[in-house]
């Protein structure tokens, strides 16, 4: 392992170790960022040592107690560093994982604003820099770090904890950190056409976040339905986009080109995570995708359990994206026109995708005529690029086939 | 840490309410005022009267200048304040999340009190 790849994965668990010992984050921030700095000198020379984790947490407390001593000296505050230095005396150098649980709960608390919680995480679990979150997110740097230093001031000047919240509050208190990991992998999985390494990173960031939960906290069900939903997707990223960049769809997928061990660690967790009672939004979306990856081929999907668990997803969150969903399992296990029935009670203005599937019906039923309407609808609202290019293909294909048919007709006619 | 919860609510709203529901908030109000006297967590706090009733002050040219009204006219005007003494954020925010307006429309504002300040 290089040091920077022990940057990546140490970063936050020794941050956490840190700011729980010493309850201020730019003091453990600065200690931890000199620990790293001490080892690229250090390790390169002299070797590793055994235990590189306790080694960076015994060298950045040692820096947190050099920083305070200066700062006490100033002030003549004896008793506070005694209590520190005391701390330095304490043998246990092991990373405390509950301590990275309790930072990620820290950083996604909800008086934080959702931009403020996704780039704390991923600033202090994830040891992404401030360019890096900024690259990723598209935001100017200096942005970016205003937001970092403000959210931290909030942690301090307003007194959030660093807690595992207590049971009573938990399945509240997750469900912001479960929405922070689950927006940080769809902003990488949502730039996975583009070549952004960066941004295809977030979602073995979110991944690495999501399995740190099922282990910490194994009985909470929706944190399980998230990781297998997350592995599930993952599992086709390579399967997605053609040499070109190009969406390729589901069902025209190379499903050899799938992940076969990912998708069967999606799968296992979504069993357990069924289990109980009523499912929660994640889980059931984790079934979803389990359903088609464990399909072998495009017709073995089975379209109805996917149109009954979409109807529970509804019930869930209600939302129209969710009817949007349901419509295109209901198109295939019932008929394209009882999914077309479907699509005309949802309204979803300025959503690309609404008429982008009213268009695939169409297509599928051969009404090229309406499908190419729609496919401009459509076209006409997209902003992603290979969305866009997708969308242009299948009307350039709409409207051959159109012309081909009125040909044929008018050619019917002729005597 | 010590924490203001300021209690606003649009006063129209307020004063459009049957009498009963604004007689079940404010004893359900009082009830958790006592709670929190008696668990400790209690400095201080009042009830204001209408903002109808404020006076505004500024300087101008160096002359003071008064103002019929509050200092800002807003959707929401603070009603009441309370300063609590709290472990931390989430200790304060459970206890602001059952002052008893918020169920007829109103809003609690939570901020730490500087500590160089506190009461």
């Amino acid at each position: 392992m290089s040091l920077d790849e022990l940057y990546r994965r140490e970063y936050g668990h020794v941050l956490a170790s840190l700011i729980r010992r010493f309850g201020h984050f730019e003091l453990a921030e600065d200690a931890v960022q000199a620990a790293f700095e001490a080892a690229m000198v250090q390790w390169p020379a002299e070797g590793w040592p055994p235990n590189p984790t306790s080694w960076l947490i015994a060298t950045a407390r040692h820096k947190v107690v050099d920083q305070l001593r200066h700062q006490q000296m100033r002030e003549r505050k004896g008793d506070e560093l005694r209590q520190h230095l005391e701390l330095l005396l304490d043998n246990d150098l092991e990373a405390e994982p509950l301590d990275s649980l309790r930072l990620i709960f820290a950083c996604c608390h909800p008086a934080l604003a959702r931009p403020a919680q996704v780039a704390l995480t991923l600033h202090t679990l994830g040891g992404l820099r401030t360019e890096e979150i900024a690259r990723a997110f598209m935001v100017p740097v200096p942005t970016l770090a205003q937001r970092l230093v403000r959210a931290k001031a909030k942690i301090r000047d307003a007194g959030i904890p660093f807690e595992v919240p207590d049971d009573t509050a938990l399945d509240e208190r997750l469900e912001p950190v479960l929405a922070v990991i689950y927006l940080i992998f769809n902003e990488g999985y949502a730039a996975s056409f583009g070549d952004d390494w960066v941004r295809g990173d977030l979602c073995r960031e979110a991944i690495r976040l999501g399995r740190m939960l099922v282990r910490l906290l194994p009985a909470e069900r929706e944190a399980r339905g998230l990781l297998a939903l997350m592995l599930l997707h993952h599992a086709r990223r390579e399967a997605r986009t053609d040499a070109a960049g190009d969406i390729v769809l589901l069902d025209e997928q190379d499903r050899s080109r799938w992940h076969a061990d990912e998708i069967k660690e999606g799968s296992a967790h979504v069993g357990i995570a069924l289990r109980g009672g009523l499912p929660g939004g994640y889980a059931v979306q984790a079934a979803i995708a389990a359903l088609h990856a464990e399909a072998v081929t495009p017709a073995d999907t089975d379209w109805r359990r996917i149109a009954a668990l979409y109807s529970l997803l509804y019930a869930i969150q209600p939302t129209p994206v969710v009817a949007l969903n349901r419509a295109v399992a209901v198109a295939m296990a019932d008929g394209l026109q009882a999914g077309l029935e479907q699509l005309d009670k949802i309204h979803l203005p300025g959503y690309h995708l609404l008429p982008a599937t009213r268009a695939d019906l169409l297509r599928r039923l051969g009404r090229h005529g309406e499908a190419a309407e729609q496919y401009r609808q459509a076209l006409a609202l997209v902003t992603q690029g290979a969305e866009r290019r997708f969308l242009e293909r299948r009307l350039r294909e709409v409207t051959a086939a159109h012309s081909a048919v009125d040909f044929a007709a008018a050619e019917s006619k002729t005597p | 840490m010590q924490y203001m919860l300021m209690c606003c609510i649009d006063e129209a709203l307020w004063n459009g309410l049957p009498d009963a529901e604004r007689d079940s908030v404010m004893t359900d109000y009082h009830a958790l005022i006592q709670e929190m006297v008696t668990s400790g967590h209690y400095r201080g706090g009042a009830r204001l009267q209408s903002v109808e009733s404020a006076t505004t002050l500024r300087e101008q040219n160096g002359k003071t200048v008064m103002l019929d009204g509050p200092f800002a006219e807003s959707r929401e005007q603070l009603g009441g304040f309370h300063v609590v003494e709290c472990r931390d954020l989430d200790e304060a925010l459970a206890l602001a999340r059952r002052i008893p307006p918020l169920r007829v429309g109103g809003s609690v504002e939570v901020r730490p009190v500087d500590p160089a300040y506190r009461l």
